[in-house]
């Protein structure tokens, strides 16, 4: 690229922010991170008015900064393309399809789609059930059989991967312990007789967790996350049994046991927010100090936005208000090294040191599947069982000319709202469950927290400026 | 670099390919031989964006790339190009006509009729 110093340059897409005083830039869609010193601080200003040339902006600047200078961090800027010719338009994005058949790292079980619970919010049975679980063709509880090969299934779509992921996911998936049981001895085995790694979690309510329960989560190193909403009158206001009493008193000093024994994974707690419940300080602080997870995961009910328990604009601007104040403890312990449980941050800013620009929005249809009671596949868990949403059996396989089809329709490309934003690297979109519930498509972007998601990244960011510029040690963590 | 800092790993990898492929190149030394390096995909310039119709060659040299009636009669042709098309007045009075057409290559069947 040989420069003109005559010719007009504008700035391209990046969001600018700053941390520890100093000026970054988040590039997009690439998703690279680049500090600014003053010079390409002030070429950027002085673009901010308007397009001008190389030569204009060094004039401009004449008083301050060479102008050698000033032209070599104009040549930088447009490798890295945070500025470019102003008349030469940006290309639109490439549609680069993931390689096919893509290889599958993680499968969900749903062994039950059954639950002695009756959570209000619940998508598996609410008002936002997208399959009939009660009178639908399914069965209610996954056979053993089909749990085998379901297992045959996940190690030959894995191809070359070197270890899997098996995730237990329901209904409450501990109302088909014994399949359980028989199934991770069963994967284990196959997978070692393959030369392939296995690993287990599953997702419970914890409910129905018993001392010999416990013992064999411990022993098997299952990681577990436990769906909880926080201290008592939180957690009673939708997670209550069928008769409509609370879950807290029974589920707490299980919760308490399986802590004090399962110590070879961390046990993370999982928090659905809702319009009623909302206070994520509150939550976090009891389900961390009081009760001891190691960490904690927020997410906001997927719900249409007619449901009463629906967060409304201004529950997001609670919630994004909380959640900046807890990224600022999180901020504060990771430059003393010591360990926070907040793992929304903690996974974005994995991200953030990636770089990682995503084409889709999660694993589904890559290398996520999800499967039904009766052994269909789904793109995720969140879709087992929906006619609408199958690729396959895990009996006959999948036609990946579906999974193909599917990933062309959903690519980042075709999301014409997204392609102005500039938290498109990291959201893509957004969840496609979400936005089926809420559009009545999977293709549809997530419109409805967009404000949020760029409020939230833009935090993300700021914290991952910090610990560049104060802690980068903290980062080797996410290296490799 | 010297006025930018590669923060993150995906910024790291571009500063490798910006100082050792991109500013070594543009420094050769006697008797360099450019890498062979696969031809990218075709995609004319200029008239090129595929969408800008009415220039003469594409980057090749061809005219296969050119416009073609319909599917590239889409964009520009009523704004910088001299080439004739009846697409609405996106300026004025239409300006969210190709909302829905996110990629034009593949969403051009996407754009409609426009009914006064």
């Amino acid at each position: 690229m040989t420069m003109r110093t005559e010719v007009a340059l504008a700035a391209r897409e990046y969001h600018g922010f700053e941390a520890a005083g100093r000026r970054f830039l988040y590039m997009v869609p690439s998703a690279a991170v680049f500090g600014l010193d003053d010079t390409a601080e002030a070429v950027l200003d002085g673009l901010a008015g308007g397009k001008m040339s190389a030569a204009e902006i060094a004039v401009g600047l004449a008083g301050r900064f060479a102008e050698d200078e000033v032209l070599a961090s104009v040549n930088e800027l447009m490798h890295v393309h945070a500025i470019g010719e102003a008349d030469v338009l940006q290309e639109p994005m490439a549609q680069q399809m993931p390689p096919t058949p893509f290889p599958l790292t993680t499968m969900v079980l749903n062994v039950t789609n059954q639950c002695n619970l009756s959570c209000g919010y619940c998508y598996e049975y609410g008002d936002d059930k997208i399959v009939d679980t009660e009178n639908g063709k399914q069965s209610k509880f996954m056979s053993q059989e089909t749990a085998r090969q379901s297992v045959e299934f996940m190690l030959e779509e894995s191809q070359d991967i070197e270890t899997v992921h098996l995730t237990f996911f329901g209904g409450e998936t501990l109302m088909n312990f014994p399949v359980l049981q028989e199934t991770v001895a069963y994967a284990r085995r196959r997978a070692a007789e393959m030369g392939k790694g296995i690993e287990f979690s599953l997702t419970t309510n914890a409910t129905l967790l018993r001392p010999d329960i416990i013992e064999w989560l411990a022993d098997n190193d299952i990681g577990v996350t436990v769906s909880i909403d926080g201290p008592k009158e939180m957690q009673d206001e939708f997670r209550v049994f069928k008769g409509g009493g609370g879950t807290y008193d029974v589920v707490v000093p299980k919760v308490r046991a399986l802590l004090r024994r399962h110590r070879s994974r961390p046990i993370a707690a999982r928090v659905t927010l809702t319009r009623q419940v909302l206070d994520v300080q509150r939550i976090y602080r009891h389900l961390t100090e009081e009760i001891g997870f190691w960490e904690v995961g927020f997410a906001p009910v997927t719900t249409s936005w007619t449901r009463d328990y629906a967060i409304g604009d201004k529950g997001f601007d609670t919630m994004l208000g909380q959640f900046n104040e807890l990224a600022e403890d999180f901020l504060a312990a990771a430059l003393e090294n010591r360990h926070h449980g907040f793992s929304n941050v903690k996974d974005t800013i994995e991200e953030i040191h990636k770089g990682v620009s995503k084409a889709y929005p999660c694993g589904a249809g890559l290398g996520l599947r999800g499967v039904s009671t009766d052994g269909d596949v789904a793109l995720c868990h969140r879709f087992a069982g929906s006619d609408e949403h199958k690729l396959g059996t895990v009996r006959d396989g999948v036609d990946h000319s579906l999974q193909q089809k599917f990933l062309e329709e959903h690519h980042l490309a075709h999301k014409t709202d997204c392609q102005t934003c500039w938290a498109r690297p990291l959201c893509s979109g957004g969840c496609y469950h979400e936005a089926y519930t809420r559009y009545g498509s999977t293709t549809a972007p997530n419109l409805h927290y967009c404000e949020w998601i760029r409020s939230w990244t833009d935090t993300c960011l700021r914290i991952y400026g910090e610990l560049a510029a104060r802690n980068p040690d903290y980062l080797t963590i996410f290296d490799g | 670099m010297k006025h930018l800092q590669a923060i993150n790993q995906k910024a790291a990898r571009i500063e490798r390919y910006v100082e050792h492929d991109v500013v070594a190149l543009s420094g050769r030394p006697a008797g360099y031989q450019a890498p062979q390096q696969p031809d990218g995909p075709h995609i004319p310039l200029g008239c090129s964006l595929v969408f800008s119709p009415g220039w003469e060659v594409d980057r090749t040299g061809g005219t296969a790339g050119l416009c073609q009636p319909v599917e590239r009669d889409l964009f520009d042709c009523h704004l910088g190009c001299f080439w004739p098309a009846h697409v609405p007045d996106q300026l004025n009075n239409t300006p969210d006509w190709t909302k829905n057409c996110a990629t034009a290559q593949k969403d051009w069947r996407k754009l409609d009729l426009i009914f006064p």
